[in-house]
């Protein structure tokens, strides 16, 4: 019941979290003044008039940012358990550990001598 | 579970008033929720203020001194502006997503607290998966950096949404693998556990290398200088939040110095014991003020660091997370397990009816800052070493191309 009393309040954070930022936004639409006009409305570019299509395609650097920090994160989730069971294993899950971490390491090394980590 | 949250009483108090049992478990849990969620929310008002005085007081200057007492009514002021100016929506944006953003900035932040023990018996909701719940719920804000760049229709908006969703990915990692160190010294993921478990000795004692890191990390996730690329306003205008404007606009900024102020104080509760300090279980409001005295040195240290340090390069910013801050904290959490089960094999470890007390935590602390030191000094004699090397080169590159190329002719003011 405790455990499910803690949760109950999480869930009604997260509610309550989400009503406070709404209502100071939906104060301000009767507050503040409503003119739009299309040079205000325009993109903001200091004054200059935009070129193109925004949406555009983008470097494939930060794609294998992002693998990169895919790899590690998935890791990381997976050594969590280890850490917090650490103080009663014994010296084999203390190994297993260990050699978990040097993959992950060799994983940083195999990245970095491909020069994915260099910034173009 | 006996009075673990004095609002516990509150249900009994309803339940003796003759209340159905459900509706004052509601009640109560309601009330604790708007408490929690309404302490970041007063925080900031003030914060904003300490944050421009503190920047001033570097700058030579006397800062906000106006509105109020030693201008302390100045940030309420702002807002009652904010409130009053017109919200303009970018022609061609992504009307809902581009509404979401902001609110997803704030909620994002606030969700933390839900965690943050304030005293021994004050806690949001004490989860056995405290430190997870943070991460989950802090990596919501590259999320909103994502949505607001990319519905704004505006491509330094997008642009600076790429850098910043960069960067907030990249210091994730050594982020997480700093934290696995005081799991991992803990044994737990609790975070009024992980700080019962200090009360004998903190861990910045006993992971000095992982608290700088995990520091140096939170810098980079909430962006404050010298990491504070998203909002470069020399080259990308302000980042994500070029276009929006009003209201929507101080939901982002309340966002940001909201989630500056509460990484420090997970690191007061994750590395300075939190609530831990004399008489805190006689008297637990005194837990309050030990962790508000923590927070406040924590943040300093990071005002001072923001007026003070100038802005890294995005290059630099990428080199400096992932070829070294990262493998070092990876050779940390390393040397931590193996300095640990050393600790264990010599039975240094305090049994656990003494696992609150000094002397008995002093000798396994001992081993583990005499290890971190030693991993400071490879880490500074390698940066030395590196640095010569880096020296010799350039030195035998000037002295080459000295000797190709001709001396400028005479006459002729040398350039700079």
């Amino acid at each position: 019941m405790a455990v499910l009393n803690e949760w109950a309040f999480i869930g009604v954070f997260f509610a309550v979290a989400w009503v406070f930022p709404v209502l100071p936004i939906l104060g301000a639409r009767i507050l503040a003044p409503h003119k739009p006009n299309p040079l205000k409305q325009s993109t903001y570019e200091c004054g200059v008039e935009t070129v193109g299509d925004t949406w555009v395609q983008f470097k494939v650097q930060y794609y294998i940012y992002g693998l990169v920090f895919l790899v590690f994160d998935v890791e990381i989730v997976l050594l969590f358990p280890w850490a917090l069971a650490y103080n009663q294993l014994d010296l084999f899950a203390f190994g297993a550990g260990f050699l978990f971490i040097f993959l992950l390491a060799d994983a940083l090394i195999y990245a970095w001598r491909k020069g994915a980590l260099e910034w173009l | 579970m006996e009075d673990v949250c004095s609002i516990n009483n509150l249900v009994r108090c309803l339940l003796d008033g003759g209340m159905d049992a459900g509706l004052a478990n509601f009640i109560t849990l309601l009330l604790g929720v708007v408490l929690v969620a309404a302490l970041p929310l007063v925080t900031v008002i003030f914060l904003i203020w300490v944050e421009r005085k503190v920047a001033a007081r570097v700058q030579d200057r006397i800062g906000p001194n106006r509105v109020g007492p030693f201008g302390l009514l100045q940030s309420v002021a702002d807002a009652l502006k904010l409130l009053t100016k017109e919200d303009i929506t970018p022609m061609g944006a992504d009307k809902f997503i581009y509404n979401l953003a902001p609110i997803i900035a704030f909620a994002s932040i606030v969700l933390i607290w839900a965690v943050i023990p304030f005293t021994p018996l004050h806690i949001g909701a004490d989860l056995s998966i405290g430190i997870l719940y943070f991460m989950a719920v802090g990596s919501i804000a590259t999320v909103k950096v994502m949505v607001a760049g990319w519905s704004s229709n505006n491509k330094y908006a997008l642009l600076g949404a790429f850098r910043t969703i960069a960067q907030l990915l990249s210091y994730e990692v050594p982020l997480v693998l700093a934290l696995i160190v005081p799991v991992m010294l803990a044994g737990t993921m609790s975070m009024q556990a992980m700080t019962v478990a200090q009360q004998g000795m903190w861990f910045i004692f006993m992971a000095p290398v992982a608290a700088v890191i995990f520091f140096i990390a939170n810098l980079a996730e909430v962006g404050r200088a010298p990491f504070d690329l998203l909002e470069a306003e020399s080259e990308i205008i302000a980042g994500y939040n070029i276009e929006y404007s009003g209201f929507k606009f101080g939901m982002f900024m309340a966002g940001e110095f909201m989630h500056a102020f509460t990484v420090c104080v997970l690191m007061a509760v994750i590395f300075l014991g939190g609530w831990s300090g004399p008489f805190v279980h006689e008297v637990p409001l005194l837990g309050f003020v030990y962790l508000g005295l923590k927070t406040a040195f924590v943040y300093i240290i990071m005002l001072v660091l923001r007026s003070t340090v100038p802005r890294v390069r995005i290059d630099q910013l990428m080199a400096f997370n992932w070829k070294f801050l990262v493998p070092i904290s990876i050779v940390n959490l390393l040397l931590t397990a193996f300095l640990l089960y050393i600790v264990r094999a010599l039975g240094l470890a305090p049994a656990p009816n003494q696992a609150t007390d000094f002397v008995a935590n002093l000798p396994q602390t001992i081993v583990l800052f005499v290890g971190n030191l030693a991993l400071v000094g490879v880490i500074v004699s390698m940066i030395r070493s590196q640095g010569r090397r880096q020296r010799l080169a350039d030195e035998a590159r000037l002295a080459e191309s000295e000797t190709e190329e001709p001396a400028l002719p005479a006459g002729v003011p040398a350039g700079d």
